[in-house]
């Protein structure tokens, strides 16, 4: 191929995210011999893992002996409400405590128990304390601890530069393009085998605990060269964002401060989560505040409704709200300060102390915190096979939140960072493996690529007006209001034509300026990708008629059997995204006989 | 102050240069200096640069100079400043400027390639590891850092002096290295690169980093103060030179 004139790198595999994913699948696929390239938005260390607070969730035993990964599938596919993938599910389990004790030999200084190992916390779903922590900054340590072992591994890392496009070549990855955020310059890789770990979407909604990096990228990219997308209607709400002042609504506040003793409580004081247990979780759930209470210390207790799975939660805190049960500010109360002493709150959740003290001039061991819900996480993603990671068209693999499979209709609290490892392994893993099997030269379309740069360049050239900071508010509002916690069909179906009409202002976005670190022109880019994500998560939305996990419909309240045997795939081709109803993959006996289980 | 009109300035140029400009924009309330950055941005210029993610004081990516103190602009209500007051926001001074409130802080991630891996001793015989939360309670306040680069953004060994930058690391990588030292399952020896080239002599414990810690490390008091006097035990302590043969790291 002639030389282009755009700066071009070589790679076996391009991994773009530099979360716990990416990080990880860069340390393996370069561990694999593999000639690798991390790119990420941010500066390295700066993604969306770092915020992560309560846990790595692991069946190590080490506080439960009793625990093992057959409990850790269990509590998975009970919380995804049965429509995760099954071998996901269980190589997540399985793996997961050598993934974290992996972390310790590169510097990771978890919590310790008394006997010196690795201390593990409650969280909401799971049977046992079994997330791995460092008070409730567990994601920081996550991700400085990966960073630095990659730096050492002398990967190339390429910082604030934004792939936007996946480049093919007979249908199998060839490259990837995009622009670096600080001179505006294209950046072209050629490589054999590129993998996402760019996370989510959930910058579309507006009350939300993720950062601008959200952007659906790779979902978009992927969808885009034809990949398949599934489960994309399951958007976690997350029960408790802060929410109040307004500026900091949305704001995450750890699962953990229930997992340490936190009680939900309405504005009449009543520890409301009690009347919300549904029939599928009564048998393993406390019906009495004094065995709720004595879950925390003795595990033959059953345990607090407080602890429920997220969807759960969230949409207990939604009707209490709506029945005008909540607090001043539309949330309703965590209280820890009454349950926990201050020296305790303070070593076990410095974090939630600092944020509250900080920003809403609230003390967490005196006072109550106001919670709601707030968009944290795609169950929804990108189709992989469960064992490789590779997505439906050759080349690509993804893992973490821009995966679907794993998590089903709902995440449990904790399972994210132990996806991230466990599966951005496998991802380095499988993705250099293709990339030394790969026969043949792969060459890049220059046409393509010219085509694409001029794309990019578009809204300086455009005719119009329209503000890409005023569409991206519009958008967030209407997912907000029509695509939130609760759905009905008209209202998807409203947002579905304000996508529309945002798409075509999407055309007319002028940025001002040069392309030397122009945010407004990033965000006038991001917009593809922010409107393809909403579509698709609409579209799925509607197709699924019933209720289950992060998708509730007022219009149809009750899980369905038929959904419960169907993911919902959306496909995207010439620019229109069509959707398909397909077969859950068959869970051998001896799984389901571990879900039969009770107890 | 809700809803109130406030007076901001805020640097915008690049490299070759650039100024002061005025802003007058409504505060809701609540915000956060960020918050303030950011509608100017949606609002009135479009393409103003600036980094930020997380907006709850956990990534430490928007780091500013905000009346002339090194804050990040996440964590700084604007509750805090008196009602009709200007607020100056200009980027981080030790950096060269990319544009705006942007700065090039790869000083900080070269600086971090030259410092030794971890390593870890052996397991127990169990195969298990074991450490004991009150070994660990002194390196887990240096894993708090967020590398927000404020401090060394206000370490006066490079902030006035660009000739510095060759020889010497800055307070955040020496929270780093005294991480790696005081690990207790680390078996690496790092003493000889913190003297000579993390150049951790140049220090005069001004304690300016420890101040505007965002995560209250005790920067000097915690990792420098104790770095040097193992330099101190390891080069220039008679007894332990004669004894030299017999001494242990850690």
């Amino acid at each position: 191929m002639a030389e282009t004139k755009y700066e071009t790198h070589e790679y076996d595999v391009v991994v773009i995210g530099a979360g716990g994913a990416g990080l990880r699948a860069a340390v393996e696929a370069s561990a694999q011999g593999a000639k690798t390239a991390l790119v990420c938005k941010s500066l390295l260390g700066k993604a969306h893992t770092v915020m992560a607070e309560g846990g790595i969730a692991a069946a190590m035993g080490n506080v439960y002996p009793e625990d093992n990964w057959k409990v850790h599938f269990r509590d998975t596919m009970r919380g995804g409400k049965l429509l995760n993938n099954w071998r996901m599910a269980q190589i997540h389990a399985q793996e997961a405590p050598d993934r974290v004790l992996e972390l310790e030999e590169w510097g990771a200084l978890f919590d310790r128990t008394q006997d010196g190992l690795i201390l593990q916390r409650d969280f909401g779903g799971h049977r046992y304390a079994r997330l791995a922590h460092v008070g409730d900054r567990t994601g920081l340590e996550m991700i400085r601890t990966l960073q630095q072992h990659a730096v050492h591994k002398g990967i190339d890392v390429y910082m604030e530069c934004n792939l936007q496009r996946l480049l093919t070549d007979s249908g199998r990855i060839s490259g990837a393009f995009g622009y670096w955020r600080e001179s505006g310059k294209f950046i072209l890789f050629k490589c054999k085998a590129v993998v996402l770990a760019t996370g989510g979407g959930g910058k579309a909604w507006k009350v939300t605990s993720n950062s601008w990096e959200y952007s659906g990228d790779g979902v978009t990219m992927a969808a885009d060269v034809g990949a398949d997308l599934m489960d994309m209607e399951f958007m976690q709400f997350h029960p408790t964002g802060m929410v109040w002042p307004p500026s900091v609504r949305g704001i995450l506040v750890t699962e953990g401060v229930r997992g340490d003793g936190g009680t939900l409580k309405n504005s009449q004081g009543e520890r409301f989560m009690f009347r919300y247990i549904p029939e599928f979780f009564k048998a393993e759930t406390a019906d009495s505040e004094k065995e709720a209470d004595a879950w925390y210390e003795d595990k033959r207790n059953r345990r607090t409704p407080d602890l429920l799975p997220r969807d759960e939660v969230a949409r207990a805190i939604n009707s209490e709200v709506k029945a005008g049960r909540g607090t001043p500010h539309g949330g309703v109360f965590l209280d820890i300060a009454s349950r926990r002493p201050a020296d305790y709150i303070q070593r076990r959740l410095p974090s939630m102390y600092h944020q509250f003290k900080e920003l809403a001039d609230v003390d967490i061991t005196k006072e109550p915190m106001e919670v709601g819900p707030t968009c944290h996480y795609a169950m929804g993603g990108v189709r992989v096979d469960a064992d490789s990671t590779a997505t439906t068209v050759p080349g690509l693999f993804a893992a973490g939140e821009v995966a679907a499979g794993l998590h089903g209709a709902n995440r449990l609290g904790g399972n994210s960072l132990s996806d991230l490892l466990v599966f951005g392994r496998r991802a380095g893993l499988y993705a250099a493996e293709y990339a030394k099997k790969l026969q043949g030269a792969l060459s890049i379309n220059n046409e393509q690529v010219d085509a694409y740069a001029r794309e990019l360049l578009a809204p300086f050239e455009a005719q119009g007006s329209e503000n890409p900071y005023k569409i991206h508010s519009d958008l967030q509002d209407c997912m907000q209001d029509l695509v939130g916690i609760i759905r009905t069909e008209s209202e998807l179906k409203q947002a579905l034509g304000m996508i529309q009409q945002l798409k075509e202002r999407s055309r007319t976005v002028k940025v001002e300026g040069n392309r030397h670190f122009n945010t407004g022109w990033h965000l006038a880019l991001d917009l593809h990708s922010l409107l393809t994500f909403a579509e698709a998560a609409t579209l799925a939305a509607i197709e699924r008629k019933e209720s289950r996990g992060g998708h509730t419909r007022d219009d149809y309240p009750n899980t369905d059997p038929k959904f419960a045997k169907v993911n919902i795939v959306v496909r995207k081709a010439d620019g229109a995204m069509t959707l398909a109803q397909e077969p859950l993959p068959e869970m051998p006996d001896d799984l389901k006989a571990l879900l039969e289980e009770k107890n | 102050m809700a809803d109130q009109e406030v007076h901001m300035r805020l640097w915008r140029g690049d490299a070759g240069g650039g100024e002061f400009q005025d802003y007058r924009i409504a505060v809701g309330e609540g915000q956060v200096v960020l918050d303030v950055i950011h509608a100017i941005q949606a609002q009135q210029a479009n393409d103003l640069a600036v980094r930020w993610n997380c907006k709850a004081g956990k990534c430490g990516s928007c780091s500013a100079e905000i009346n002339g103190k090194p804050r990040l602009m996440c964590m700084t209500r604007m509750n805090i400043f008196d009602p009709g007051e200007t607020i100056t926001v200009a980027p981080m001074k030790t950096f060269p400027i990319i544009r705006d409130l942007v700065t090039d802080v790869s000083f900080n991630f070269k600086k971090a390639r030259e410092v030794p891996a971890f390593k870890p001793k052996p397991k127990d015989p169990d195969g298990k590891r074991r450490m004991y939360q009150e070994d660990i309670d002194r390196v887990q306040e240096f894993h708090k850092c967020i590398e927000c680069f404020l401090c060394q953004n206000v370490c006066h060994v490079i902030r006035d002096h660009e000739e510095n930058k060759q020889a010497f690391a800055g307070p955040r990588l020496f929270v780093r290295l005294a991480a790696l030292e005081m690990h207790p399952l680390d078996a690496n020896d790092r003493i000889e690169i913190i003297k000579q080239k993390a150049g951790i002599g140049l220090c005069n414990i001004t304690k300016c980093c420890t101040e505007v810690c965002p995560e209250h490390i005790h920067i000097t008091d915690n990792a420098i103060i104790p770095l040097k006097e193992r330099i101190v035990d390891r080069y220039y302590d008679p007894i332990a030179k004669l004894l030299g043969l017999f001494s242990q790291k850690k």
